[in-house]
């Protein structure tokens, strides 16, 4: 029986996979950092939170020509309890800002943000006193996407670099992103 | 159970105006531009005369200038029979403006006076819930007047300089424990001083303890937040259930969770800079928003528009129409509760369509192609091809193919039949408009009632359905589905080539001194957008009648004595975008 030992740094590709199923079984180690990250980045599940405009082009990347279940994202869920992932697509009013930060609390870790669209990186076109400038001033971003709106390819990349920045971190880095607390309850 | 109307002809303005000023006499004058002036004092009554005795039942527009020195309060009145509207203005010192409100006559003035009591500040007397509408309760300032400031950086012009001249700044919630767990806070620091929101008196509409005591078997009445982040409300938008078991006594929209003040930002921008910003006013249709506002600037400066240009105009809000019904339907069968499956089925045109519209503008969404005098830029040779197929083929499959899955289907009978009626006296005196109003039976369409553009040269049918439910509002999108496709099917074989655009090519229009209340029908309904000018560079008063946001007035009216789960129904058979809604 040979013995495949793989470096660490591989995670299983679809070619070891084959080697597998030709009866050379091997043995595959890796981190359980990676391997949590694999699963983690494949399986993320967006919250349905659409603000304005960019938000069309959201529904539009779930619907049948883009099709963004491809990548693990069938499911946009209704409650922020049960995502890992908020898209903040379109413009972050003043008054809407307290409500997003709460709807971000309640995410459990690990999850992400990605910001869509002009308005919700920078303002946008909309340079004025009843929106905030960015949603970076109220929770963390992750991912920018630029567009005006963004394409949803953009955003299907956008979420490709996402996948990326998941499967590179250590397994419990959000600790340390949130300060070693993560989520407390009752607080 | 859809029906085709013709609408009657009604006198034109000019002659009402006259016919008023003969029976009010000394009550009202005329002014230069033919609009009635009024004093506050006069105002109920004058408004009810025109009401009973001239026809003018249905109020499509309301809002307010500030002049500096007063304001003036501007109504725009027209007959559910058709016509031009007829401008009534009345004015108020701004030292305490206050103005009788017209609640008790046009139900329709509610969210229109509230909007002018949040932007402006003037108060209308007898309005029996005037609070801000846009903004938050506790915010400082009158937004929309001439002298308010914004808080962080205004300027007078663009392009601004630094946004934060004095570097970083932060949000006083931050602070707060009760914001989160991920704040870092200075030592000593408690937050106490700040502590968690409390509700204030008067926020809701219904007196809650007084309803405790009235219920028979001394159930709760229940208030329930739905919103502002909630699947079904097709954006951010609130509404406060006042529920008695499952059965909503009463309900209260709570909005302006994506307000940036359009139009004070369309008055710091030239004319022409607000084009673009046309398009995310209503982003599911947004070329028929594009039109209003060209529509609007080009009466005001007396431009022709070229035959071509009007072709185009047509064609692409016509596409606009049907794209955006397919959406609306598709996600009210999302609201019932098929996930997604319509939807899909029901976006597959749609991505043509936009396809399209990349193609003649550059963009998918914002596609900021009209211009004062036309459009931006001339067909590609690829469009014609394939919107002749969409248009001779596709598009009528695909209506065809909604139409045998849904309309007869029991379940979505059972959803929508006898849900939410309105009937067409009230739907006109709320002053709905779209869909809603025609689907009570009332055959008001803006393309018929006031036209503009070339729609009179078409043959086609205002559709209208009488029961006034959810699957009337249904039917109706339907059937305008099929009549927007025979007005393509006419304008495709006839469009002229020859120019796009008439006038002098110019970044910068001069607009004479004036104002125009333009209307255009949207999907969603009357689309007015009424600018005043004073011939300077940028609009002097630039104001948007978003139908989403005066649609909703009714939304309270439907949904009483109904069920938690029909609201979600009605919501969506309104068909808001909340990009409308907010401004
Ligand atoms: S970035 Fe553009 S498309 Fe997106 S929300 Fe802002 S204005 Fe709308």
């Amino acid at each position: 029986m040979s013995v495949t030992i793989l470096s660490p740094d591989d995670i299983l590709t679809p070619d070891q996979l084959a080697d597998g199923k030709t009866g050379e079984m091997g043995f595959v180690t890796t981190t359980l950092a990676k391997g949590v990250n694999w699963a983690r980045a494949n399986s993320v599940w967006p919250a349905l939170f659409g603000l304005a405009c960019c938000a069309i082009e959201m529904m539009h990347s779930q619907m049948a020509r883009n099709d963004m279940s491809r990548f693990g994202m069938e499911l946009m869920r209704a409650s922020p309890r049960q995502s890992d992932l908020i898209i903040v697509a379109g413009r972050l009013s003043r008054k809407m800002a307290p409500v997003i930060r709460r709807i971000y609390d309640q995410m459990p870790e690990p999850k992400w943000v990605i910001s869509m669209g002009d308005c919700a990186s920078c303002g946008g076109i909309f340079n004025n006193y009843a929106l905030v400038q960015g949603v970076d001033e109220v929770i963390p971003v992750d991912v920018y996407v630029a567009g005006c709106p963004p394409r949803p390819e953009a955003l299907m990349y956008g979420i490709m670099k996402l996948h990326e920045k998941i499967q590179a971190e250590g397994m419990d880095s959000w600790r340390d992103r949130k300060g070693g607390l993560g989520i407390q309850v009752g607080s | 159970m859809t029906k085709q109307t013709d609408v009657v002809a009604a006198p034109a303005p000019a002659d009402v105006v006259a016919a008023v000023h003969k029976q009010l006499g000394e009550r009202v004058t005329v002014d230069d531009g033919g609009a009635l002036v009024v004093g506050p004092s006069n105002l109920i009554d004058v408004v009810r005369a025109l009401r009973d005795d001239h026809g003018l039942d249905y109020l499509a527009n309301l809002t307010a200038v500030d002049w500096l020195d007063r304001f003036e309060v501007v109504y725009h009145l027209c007959s559910s029979a058709g016509g031009a509207p007829i401008v009534l203005k009345t004015t108020t010192d701004r030292a305490n403006p206050r103005v009788p409100s017209l609640f008790g006559i046009y139900p329709g003035a509610d969210f229109q006076e509230r909007e002018v009591y949040d932007m402006f500040g003037i108060r209308f007397a007898g309005h029996p819930n005037l609070k801000r509408i846009l903004m938050w309760e506790g915010f400082a300032g009158w937004p929309l007047r001439k002298d308010w400031r914004e808080a962080y950086f205004e300027q007078e012009h663009k392009p601004l300089t630094s946004r934060w001249p004095d570097g970083q700044f932060f949000f006083g919630e931050d602070k707060l424990t009760d914001w989160g767990s991920n704040t870092k806070l200075p030592p000593a620091y408690t937050g106490a001083e700040i502590g968690r929101p409390k509700p204030q008196e008067g926020q809701y509409v219904v007196d809650i303890d007084a309803l405790r005591r009235g219920t028979s078997f001394g159930s709760d009445r229940l208030v329930v937040n739905m919103g502002p982040q909630h699947p079904s409300t097709h954006g951010v938008f609130q509404m406060r259930l006042v529920l008695d078991g499952e059965t909503v006594v009463d309900l209260e929209p709570v909005m302006g969770y994506m307000h940036r003040n359009h139009e004070k930002i369309g008055e710091r921008n030239l004319w022409l800079g607000n084009m673009p910003f046309t398009d995310r006013l209503d982003y599911i249709a947004q070329l028929g928003s594009e039109w209003g506002y060209a529509l609007c600037v080009e009466r005001m400066m007396g431009l022709e528009v070229p035959e071509r240009a009007e072709y185009i105009r047509v064609i692409m809000a016509e596409l606009n129409r049907i794209q955006s019904h397919f959406w609306s339907i598709g996600f009210l069968l999302n609201d019932l509760g098929a996930f997604f499956t319509p939807s899909l089925y029901a976006i597959e045109e749609r991505e043509i369509v936009l396809d399209l519209f990349e193609m003649a503008t550059g963009s998918r969404l914002m596609c900021n192609y009209m211009r004062f005098g036309g459009v931006a830029y001339d067909l590609p040779d690829a469009f014609m091809p394939l919107v002749n197929v969409l248009v001779n083929e596709r598009m009528e499959r695909a209506i065809d193919e909604i139409d045998a899955y849904l309309t007869n289907n029991e379940i979505v009978m059972e959803r929508m039949k006898g849900v939410g009626v309105l009937t067409p006296e009230l739907a006109i005196a709320y002053s709905t408009s779209g869909p809603v109003l025609r689907g009570s039976g009332v055959a008001y369409d803006v393309r018929r009632a006031d036209p503009y553009g070339i729609y009179d040269r078409f043959d086609w049918n205002v559709v209208t359905a009488n029961e006034g439910d959810v699957y009337a509002r249904y039917a109706v999108r339907i059937g305008e589905m099929r009549e927007s496709l025979k007005i393509l099917r006419q304008a495709l074989p006839q469009m002229p080539a020859g120019e796009i655009l008439g006038g002098k090519k110019a970044w910068q229009v001069r607009v004479p001194a004036g104002e125009h209340y333009a209307r255009v029908e949207n999907p969603r309904g009357e689309l007015g957008y009424y600018c005043v000018s004073d011939g300077k560079a940028n609009p002097y008063r630039y104001h948007v009648r978003s139908p989403c946001f005066v649609n909703l007035t009714s939304l309270a009216e439907m949904c009483k004595g109904y069920k938690v789960a029909d609201v979600v129904a009605i919501l969506g058979s309104i068909d808001i975008v909340l990009g409308e809604v907010d401004r």
